[in-house]
């Protein structure tokens, strides 16, 4: 049973999800979808374990070894992520039952549960894949999974922010195809490690760079890199607040995932360095991305359009992290995303139960919040104190990381620029932060439930699991770290 | 000479007709028949990829001694099975836009969100 | 009880008082009681911590370790030790003011006020006992953010914006300057914990030290030199025991604390003259100490006034650790204490003030010498130590600055502390002198008659710290013993 741990991670949600349709009444639906959810994270919790005492796992679907069968294949970059990816789907659907069930039409909720369970399985697969053409299927999988969230919200706006994610997704996901075409063409494998080994001598050609060039615009697209972040903050904002919350938490993250798998684990370090000016490319727009979406991110009036923005703002961190190209870079990268993943999760999870009782989550509906729901508006001032990356939180952690990455290569102006970017979170944060405890509430606004000020149990519950995950591993912080630095040493420890 | 590759010409002719029908159309039916011609063109690249010169069909025959390679066409039929979800699912959509907004052109679209 | 444990109650108890006060919401007795218990408690801790450490013990706590090799851990030293006690001693004592203002204000969440209050003077000692500039650093934001509550605690529109610059300034140096400094630090000489002699290793490029010292002086924004000293006078939207604990002693002084462990501790006394930088920032401080003063002369609100002045005497103490003579150290650290007695009685007046007579301007209080007697004689008494006049203890510390100054050829920095001596002078002399000797104002109400002091406890607590500044000149031999011990 545990020898196929790696086939099963994927399978277990990946089956439940039409099982959903048989089942009846939505409270069975959840339960069973977050069982299975659970039970993901179970297994990623022991492929963790394994990966950690015995080394890299390596399993051949239908017990065909690669190069010609399909290889699923954990390292333990992949088993830090099928962690963050299964545990925080399992903790946003914990809390969702209350949430969807207000936010969704009674016909709805069933597909709801199925498209998440189908996104979480295309997430959990594109990392469990050793397969660079797994990748593009299970990229697909849950994309049409997240399409289907993002339009259940019941804004008509959302419809129209699925169909915008749907064409760019899509042609995101035909980019990496073609990228894949290319290296097939170029050395007759899908397997990424047989990749990694037939490249360096096929490395001159300019189809490698094409390809090379494909597959990472196409990644960009998915991880809403600035510039190619436009349809995200419509995607998060008008998409029900339980599904803007996992996929904050997710999908983004796995995009990252590629991006260093691609580059490091595929094309190996040395050819991502010498061809174009990489480096200074990908800082600068990460840089950009910092500033930019932060600076909009000020602007907004719907916090859930300004959380979004902040996502891409962070972002850009990770991209400044992997364009730093070093190994203190991709740790910083790497520990920010497990870091971005458990705020952001927290964060939105706290919007929905603002939702829950306001409908809508502008700047307005924000007043009075410190006295009329204290545990939500705390937990939202938790959330916000680790975006901003104050000590004790996991904000400090990362940030203390990608500036100490920067100084290494003596880069103080941009070392300089990140903690400016911080500063920019301060502002937009603390327009969240005011209403909440300066402004009273209004008392038109109907009462949605009964007078019941607080937002449901289950919700709370996991709102402060999650606000007590950001401080925990912001003080505790050797399990991201530790894994963190040893998923870059592997990626960097091959390079001479 | 430079025919020679024309089934990459071809490739790369429907690839910038699909984006190009992408961008300038604001007819979201339209969107998605361009989407359709993109992935269709990425479709024949991988199969033209397989063809092995003077290769028949792989199908095992003592006749033949060349194959073409088999296994971009196997690829290609799961991507076409994941376009063809895609497909339908941007449809679904494009028929629940127009019965949200009345209409399933983009600039009407954005003038309506605009006046929300 | 072992030293440890005794260094661990400073920190947790102020925290268990946290938890007591939340629990007795809704008996304010005894909600005020836990807070009063838990800092005569404090205190006797650090009292008896400073016996076992003048009888030479030593100790090293380690909490957990955050990062490798950088920990949260908590270390005995003079200077920390200094600081520890006059925050431990003044802040019962300003509890007890606490609770005749907030009562005799009227003021709402109190609940709130006394948590923020504990949690803040938590920060306090953990950023005094800090072992390495990790742990102060961390400590510092907590401190920074567990102080906005209460300077926003009026929540009106005044109240918000004050508190934006507030955390705007306070944070935002920190982050942008501060932070940057520490990672620096870090790369450059891989620790950070506090060493004598400075941790830099000797072959780091001077210019390289220059732009560390100057990133660190201005990113302690709590230290308040010009140009990021506006966050105090926007504080003082803050009800008047917050200002006269956090930002007389407690937050500002944890400032200039800083600013003398990383002169010290981090630098090293002999490297700093040695930096080109080091002569321009001790002129930034003079010029600190004289626009603040100027400044202050011109306030007629009685809480402005004390916060610029606030800010020219933190300047003293930044100027001290720059110089870092032998004398000079001493001179800051003292003055640390010296100014915290002082500065205190004097908000703790400027409260009373406004409690019972509900006067906030400068030019209202003629004559109020009959009508508060004891609270004005206080303010004399609190007016003399800033001013550096016996018999108040400002004198000593005043003296040892201009000694330092006078050790290292600062000819200039001499004249500066004089001039500001004067416009101490100036500035707060009046304000008691008119209060016995001018004739009462005619503010509509009539000239007031009848003694009408602020409410007891607030009485006795003004009382208390304006005893101590005599005291202090008096018996200054065991504050001045740990400020001699830190220099070498």
């Amino acid at each position: 049973m545990l020898t196929h741990l790696p086939i099963l991670q994927v399978i277990v949600p990946l089956l439940a999800a039409p099982l959903c349709l048989m089942l009846d009444g939505s409270r069975f639906v959840w339960a069973f979808a977050l069982l299975a959810s659970l039970l993901a994270g179970v297994i990623s919790g022991l492929l963790l374990w394994q990966v950690e005492t015995g080394g890299t796992l390596s399993y051949a679907l239908g017990g065909w070894q690669a190069p010609i069968g399909i290889e699923y294949r954990i390292d333990l970059l992949s088993a830090y992520l099928l962690l963050i990816v299964s545990a925080m789907g399992t903790l946003v659907l914990l809390g969702a039952y209350r949430s969807v069930n207000k936010e969704l039409a009674a016909g709805a909720r069933t597909y709801f549960y199925v498209a998440y369970l189908l996104c979480l399985a295309g997430l959990l697969g594109i990392v469990a894949a050793g397969d660079a053409f797994n990748v593009f299927v299970f990229l697909e999988i849950s994309s049409l999974g997240s399409y289907i969230l993002i339009s259940l919200g019941r804004d008509r706006r959302a419809l129209w922010a699925a169909f915008q994610y749907l064409v760019v997704g899509t042609i995101g996901a035909t980019f990496i195809l073609i990228g894949v075409g290319f290296l097939y063409a170029m050395t007759g494998t899908l397997n990424m490690m047989d990749l990694a080994q037939r490249i360096p001598s096929v490395s001159e050609s300019t189809t490698v760079l094409v390809a090379f060039t494909f597959l990472v615009v196409g990644v960009c697209l998915k991880l809403a890199m600035f510039p190619l972040h436009v349809w995200l903050p419509n995607a998060y904002a008008f998409a029900p607040s339980i599904a803007t919350a996992f996929l904050a938490a997710s999908a983004t993250k796995v995009a990252v995932y590629l991006l260093f798998r691609f580059s490091f684990g595929v094309f190996g370090v040395a050819l991502t360095e010498s061809i174009l000016p990489l480096q200074e490319v990908f800082i600068g727009l990460g840089l950009a991305g910092v500033f930019v979406a932060s600076l909009v991110a000020i602007s907004q009036h719907n916090i859930k359009r300004m959380l979004a923005y902040s996502s891409v703002a962070q972002i850009g961190y990770m991209i400044i992290g992997y364009g730093l190209d070093s190994q203190a870079g991709t740790t910083a990268a790497l520990l920010h995303l497990f870091n971005h993943a458990l705020m952001k999760a927290a964060l939105f999870m706290a919007l929905a139960a603002v939702v829950y009782h306001h409908g809508s989550v502008l700047l307005k509906d924000l007043a009075g919040l410190g006295t009329t729901m204290p545990w939500t508006a705390a937990a939202l001032v938790g959330g916000g104190l680790s975006l901003i990356g104050v000590p004790l939180t996991v904000g400090f952690i990362s940030k203390w990381y990608l500036v100490q990455a920067a100084l290494e290569q003596d880069l103080w102006w941009l070392a300089l620029l990140i903690v400016v970017g911080s500063l920019l979170a301060i502002v937009y944060v603390w327009r969240m932060i005011e209403p909440m405890y300066f402004a009273p509430a209004s008392s038109d606004r109907p009462r949605s439930v009964g007078n019941t000020p607080e937002a449901p149990r289950s919700l709370l519950l996991v709102i402060w699991i999650l606000v007590a995950a950001n401080l925990y591993f912001g003080i505790d912080t050797r399990l991201p770290v530790g894994i963190a630095e040893a998923a870059a040493q592997q990626i960097f420890g091959v390079r001479f | 000479m430079i025919l020679d590759l024309y089934n990459y010409w071809i490739v790369v002719v429907l690839m910038m007709v699909g984006l190009f029908i992408i961008v300038s159309r604001g007819n979201l039916v339209k969107k998605v028949i361009g989407l359709n011609i993109f992935q269709t063109s990425v479709f024949v690249f991988y199969i033209s990829l397989g063809k092995v010169e003077d290769g028949s069909a792989p199908i095992l025959s003592d006749s033949v001694s060349v194959y073409s390679n088999p296994l971009p066409h196997v690829l290609i039929l799961t991507a076409i099975v994941v376009g063809v979800a895609t497909t339908a699912l941007g449809l679904a959509l494009v028929i629940r836009i127009k019965e949200a907004y009345g209409t399933v052109e983009e600039d009407d679209i954005q003038t309506l969100d605009d006046q929300q | 009880m072992s030293l440890g444990l005794l260094l661990h109650a400073t920190i947790v108890l102020p925290l268990l008082a946290l938890v007591g006060i939340l629990l007795l919401r809704d008996r304010p007795n005894l909600r005020d009681g836990v807070s009063l218990v838990a800092g005569v408690l404090v205190f006797a801790c650090v009292a008896t911590i400073y016996q076992r450490f003048t009888a030479g013990e030593r100790i090293e706590l380690t909490w957990f370790e955050i990062l490798p090799g950088l920990s949260l851990s908590f270390s005995l030293e003079a200077l920390g030790l200094l600081f520890a006690l006059v925050a431990g001693f003044l802040w019962p004592v300003t509890t007890l003011y606490a609770i005749g203002y907030m009562r005799g204000h009227g003021e709402a969440n109190q609940t709130r006020f006394y948590l923020f209050f504990a949690l803040a003077m938590a920060a306090v000692f953990a950023i005094a006992f800090s072992a390495n500039l990790f742990t102060l650093f961390i400590f510092y934001e907590v401190l920074t953010l567990s102080t906005y509550p209460l300077v926003t605690h009026a929540g009106t529109e005044k109240a918000r914006k004050g508190g934006r610059v507030y955390l705007g300034m306070l944070l935002g140096s920190s982050i942008l300057l501060l932070l940057l400094a520490i990672i620096a630090t870090w790369t450059l000489a891989g620790t950070l914990t506090f060493t004598a002699g400075g941790i830099f290793p000797d072959d780091t490029p001077a210019w390289v030290l220059s732009v560390l010292l100057a990133l660190f002086v201005f990113g302690i924004g709590k230290a308040a030199i010009m140009p990021v000293h506006r966050w105090l006078p926007a504080a003082m939207v803050a009800p008047t025991p917050v200002s006269a604990l956090l930002h007389a002693v407690a937050v500002v002084k944890a400032g200039v604390f800083t600013l003398l462990k990383v002169c010290v501790f981090v630098f090293g006394v002999d490297t700093l003259p040695t930096l080109p930088v080091t002569q321009w920032l001790i002129y930034l401080a003079g010029l600190t100490i004289v626009l603040a003063s100027l400044v202050a002369l011109y306030k007629d609100n009685l809480k402005a006034r004390l916060a610029y002045s606030t800010v020219a005497q933190l300047a003293y103490v930044t100027l001290g650790a720059l110089v870092a003579t032998e004398l000079a150290i001493a001179g800051s650290a003292l003055h640390i204490a010296m100014h915290a007695f002082g500065k205190i009685t004097l908000f703790f007046c400027a409260g009373a003030i406004m409690v019972a007579c509900h006067k906030t301007e400068v030019s209202q209080m003629q004559g109020l010498g009959r009508v508060m007697p004891v609270t004005m004689t206080a303010f004399l008494v609190a007016s003399l130590s800033i001013i550096g006049l016996p018999p108040a203890g400002g004198t000593w510390s005043k003296w040892l600055l201009i000694g330092g100054s006078l050790e290292a050829d600062q000819q200039l920095m001499v004249a500066v502390l004089i001039t500001s001596s004067l416009l101490n002078i100036a500035y707060l002399l009046p304000i008691p002198l008119r209060a016995f000797f001018g004739s009462a104002s005619d503010d509509g109400h009539g000239p007031e008659r009848s003694v009408r002091e602020a409410p007891l406890p607030a009485l006795i607590a003004l009382v208390i710290t304006a005893v101590m500044c005599v005291g202090l000149f008096a018996f200054p031999n065991a504050v001045f013993d740990l400020a001699q011990r830190i220099y070498g």
